[in-house]
C-alpha cells in the first residue's frame, strides 16, 4: 500500500484507505474519491503542485498534503 | 410558485437557467461560476412560476462556504419544485445528491444534461430505466444547444399540476446504503463503450503535465496577450477612429453649436473641438475615451476570455500555478479572479466568493484592488505610452507585477494562517458554443457600459465644474508639494489623479494634454493603476471586505502607491 503521490503518472491504483478527518474523507467521497474506487494518477504539477487525478472519467486536482493521505493498491 | 435548479457544481445549471427564462447569466466551465444565485420568471402553461438558480454542491452537506449557501437556500425557499441537473457524463457522482434530494421527498424532476458529450464519450445511458429506477421523470437535455429543452418544459408543466406522481419513491438513506444504491443503478442503467482517446482528450492531460504543461500556458498566455492587443488596435484604426472623426464628431459639434454656439454649455459638451482627443468635452473626449479607446480593448479582451473559460483552460493554470500562489498566501484557484481583474476589478472582487477562507479573500482582493489594473486603464495605458515606445508600457506592468509579488510575500508573511490546499474538479475541454460565447461577451460589454459611461459623464462634468468654480486650484495648491516632491509631476497633473477616485481610464486620459515627459506619464500611470479604486470598485470592496479590512486595503494601497511612484521618480532621476 503507497500513497497516491507515490503512483507514477500514468499508473493506476485502488484506493485502500482515506487518512483523515471526519470532514476530510467526506470531502473527498462526495467527489468519488472513496474506498475500492479506481483511479488513475494524471500528473503532478511541477514545485510539488497539486495531484491530477481521474476517477471515473472524472478530474480532480488536489494538493500534495490532500493526496498524501490517499492510500491506494497500485493495479 | 418556487422551482428550484440544484445540482452538482459545473453542470451547466446556468445554461438550463438561461434558457428557460431567458435572463442572461454569466455561465463558464468550471466550477463556481454562480456564487451568488440568480432568480427569473418563466411561464409554464397558465402559471408564472419563479425559477432559482442555486449555486452548485456535491451533497447537502456543507463541506465549503459556497455550499452552504445552496443548502441555506434549499431550506428557506420552500420550493413546490425540484429541477436536478445532472451531467450524463459523470452520473455516478452526480446521483448522490440526486438521491439526497430525492429523499426529501419534494416534487422532483431530474435533467441529464450534457447528453450530445455523452453520446460522443461513449457513455450509453437507459435514461427510460433511470427514470423506473429512481422513480420521478428523467429528461436527457443538451442545454447549450436547446435539444430536449421542449420535452423539459412539457415535464414542468406536468409537474406543476400533479405535483403527487413527482414524488420519489427512494427511503431515506444512510451515505454508505445511498452509495451501493447508486452502484446498483449504475450497472442497471450505464454502460461505457471503449474509446480512443480524442484530441481534446490527449490536451486535457498534456495542459497539466509538468513540462507540456508549463508550454503550453505560456503559449497560451502569449497568444491572448497579442490577440487582445492586435484585435483592440485593429478595432480602434479601422473601425472606431475612422466614425469618431469622420462622422461623430462633425455632427456632434454641428448639433451643440446649433443650440449653444458658445458660453459655459458649450464648453462642457464640446471643450475645444472633437478634432483634440483631450478637450475634455462630456460628448466629445467623453465619447471618444469610452467608446474609441477603452471598449475595443474591452470587447477583445472578454471575447478571449470567454473563449478560455468556456474552453475550460483556467482550472488547468490553476493547477500549473498552485504551488507559486502558495507562496502568495493564495492557492491556484485565485487566478481566476485576477485575470478577470483584469478586464474589470469589479467582478474581480464579487468571485473572490469562491475563495474558502477569509485570510485568502482579503489578499486576493488586495492584490487585485492594488496591482491589477483593468482593461480600461490598459487600454489608455497603451494609448498615452505607445507611442514612446514598448520599454515605458513595459516598466508600468513589470513595476506592478513585482507589486503583486512582493506585497503577496509579504501579506502571507505578516497575516497569521496558511491558505488552503486546492481540491477542485477539473472540467473536460468542450468545444466553445458560438452562439452562448457572443451573447455572454455582449452582456458582459452592455455590462461594462451601463457601469462605466454614467461615471464617465458625472467624471467630465464634475472636473468641468471644479475647474470653474476653482476648487481644483486649491486641491491643486494643498496636495502639489507633496506631489511634485515625491513624483516630480507637475502641479495640473494632480486633478488627473483625483479624477482617479471616479475611473481609472478617464484620469489617465487626463494626463494626455498636459504635455508630460514619457518618464513623467509613466510615473503617473502607475501611481493611478495603484492609487484609490474607482468608485465602482470602492462600492464593492466595501460590501465584501466591511469597512474595517476596507481601511487596511487603503492605507496599503496609499503607502504603496507613494512608495512605487516616488521610487520610479527617483530611477529616472538616477538615470
Amino acid at each position: 500500500m503507497i500513497t497516491i503521490n507515490q503512483l507514477e503518472n500514468g499508473e493506476t491504483g485502488i484506493i485502500n484507505e482515506i487518512r483523515g478527518g471526519k470532514v476530510f474523507i467526506k470531502r473527498l467521497e462526495f467527489l468519488n474519491l472513496r474506498k475500492g474506487k479506481q483511479v488513475l494518477k494524471i500528473s503532478s504539477a511541477p514545485f510539488k503542485g497539486p495531484v491530477v487525478l481521474e476517477v471515473e472519467g472524472c478530474q480532480i486536482a488536489l494538493g500534495q498534503g490532500m493526496a498524501s493521505k490517499i492510500m491506494v493498491e497500485p493495479a | 410558485m418556487k422551482i428550484l435548479l440544484m445540482g452538482n457544481p459545473n453542470v451547466g445549471k446556468s445554461v438550463v437557467f438561461s434558457r428557460l427564462t431567458g435572463v442572461q447569466v454569466t455561465s463558464s466551465n468550471y466550477a463556481g461560476t454562480t456564487v451568488g444565485y440568480t432568480k427569473g420568471k418563466l411561464k409554464l402553461g397558465s402559471k408564472e412560476a419563479e425559477l432559482i438558480d442555486v449555486p452548485g454542491t456535491y451533497s447537502l452537506e456543507s463541506t465549503s462556504p459556497a455550499e452552504e449557501v445552496a443548502h441555506k437556500m434549499f431550506q428557506e425557499e420552500n420550493p413546490e419544485l425540484l429541477v436536478i441537473v445532472t451531467d450524463a457524463t459523470n452520473l455516478e457522482r452526480n446521483l448522490f445528491l440526486t438521491l439526497q434530494l430525492l429523499e426529501k421527498k419534494l416534487p422532483s424532476l431530474v435533467v441529464l444534461n450534457m447528453w450530445d458529450c455523452a453520446q460522443r464519450r461513449g457513455v450509453h445511458l437507459d435514461w427510460i430505466k433511470l427514470s423506473e429506477e429512481i422513480g420521478v421523470p428523467v429528461i436527457p437535455l443538451t442545454a447549450v444547444t436547446g435539444e430536449g429543452l421542449k420535452c423539459l418544459t412539457q415535464t414542468m408543466e406536468d409537474a406543476i399540476q400533479k405535483p403527487e406522481s413527482f414524488r420519489s419513491p427512494v427511503p431515506v438513506m444512510t451515505d454508505e446504503k445511498r452509495w451501493a444504491c447508486i452502484g446498483r443503478i449504475i450497472s442497471r442503467t450505464q454502460k461505457i463503450e471503449h474509446h480512443h482517446p480524442t484530441l481534446l482528450e490527449k490536451l486535457e492531460k498534456a495542459s497539466v503535465h509538468p513540462v507540456y504543461g508549463l508550454i503550453i500556458a505560456i503559449l497560451v498566455i502569449y497568444l491572448t496577450l497579442q490577440v487582445v492587443v492586435g484585435m483592440g488596435e485593429f478595432l480602434i484604426e479601422y473601425l472606431f477612429d475612422p466614425l469618431y472623426y469622420n462622422y461623430y464628431g462633425p455632427f456632434i459639434t454641428q448639433l451643440v453649436s446649433g443650440f449653444a454656439p458658445s458660453g459655459i454649455i458649450n464648453e462642457i459638451l464640446i471643450g475645444n473641438g472633437y478634432e483634440y482627443s483631450t478637450s475634455f468635452g462630456l460628448l466629445t473626449t467623453g465619447v471618444y475615451v469610452e467608446f474609441a479607446v477603452v471598449l475595443p480593448y474591452i470587447l477583445s479582451f472578454y471575447l478571449i476570455l470567454g473563449i478560455l473559460e468556456d474552453l475550460g483552460y483556467l482550472p488547468r493554470l490553476a493547477v500549473l500555478i498552485d504551488s507559486l500562489m502558495h507562496k502568495l498566501g493564495l492557492h491556484g484557484f485565485s487566478i481566476i479572479p485576477i485575470i478577470l481583474g483584469l478586464g474589470c476589478n469589479f467582478p474581480a472582487v464579487l468571485s473572490t466568493r469562491i475563495l474558502e477562507g477569509r485570510r485568502e479573500k482579503f489578499i486576493a482582493t488586495a492584490l487585485i484592488a492594488i496591482s491589477v489594473p483593468c482593461m480600461a486603464q490598459t487600454a489608455v495605458i497603451i494609448g498615452l505610452l505607445g507611442p514612446y515606445g514598448l520599454n515605458y508600457i513595459a516598466v508600468v506592468y513589470g513595476t506592478l507585477i513585482a507589486i503583486f509579488i512582493s506585497m503577496g510575500l509579504l501579506l502571507n508573511r505578516l497575516m497569521p494562517g496558511e491558505s488552503p490546499e486546492i481540491f477542485v474538479e477539473i472540467p473536460p475541454y468542450r468545444v466553445p458554443h458560438l452562439k452562448t460565447l457572443l451573447q455572454k461577451t455582449w452582456n458582459r460589454v452592455k455590462g461594462f457600459m451601463i457601469e462605466a459611461v454614467p461615471f464617465v459623464f458625472l467624471g467630465l462634468l464634475a472636473i468641468n465644474i471644479l475647474y470653474l468654480v476653482g476648487v481644483m486650484e486649491y486641491l491643486t495648491w494643498i496636495l502639489s508639494p507633496v506631489l511634485s516632491t515625491l513624483l516630480g509631476l507637475p502641479s495640473d497633473a494632480i486633478g488627473a489623479l483625483i479624477m482617479g477616485f471616479l475611473r481609472k481610464d478617464l484620469a489617465t486620459a487626463m494626463l494626455a494634454p498636459l504635455n508630460l515627459t514619457a518618464q513623467q506619464l509613466t510615473v503617473s500611470s502607475t501611481f493611478l493603476a495603484v492609487s484609490f479604486p474607482c468608485i465602482a470598485t470602492f462600492a464593492v470592496l466595501v460590501k465584501e471586505l466591511g469597512v474595517k479590512d476596507l481601511l487596511k486595503v487603503l492605507i496599503i494601497m496609499v503607502l504603496v502607491a507613494l512608495l512605487a511612484g516616488s521610487l520610479l521618480n527617483l530611477m529616472w532621476s538616477v538615470i
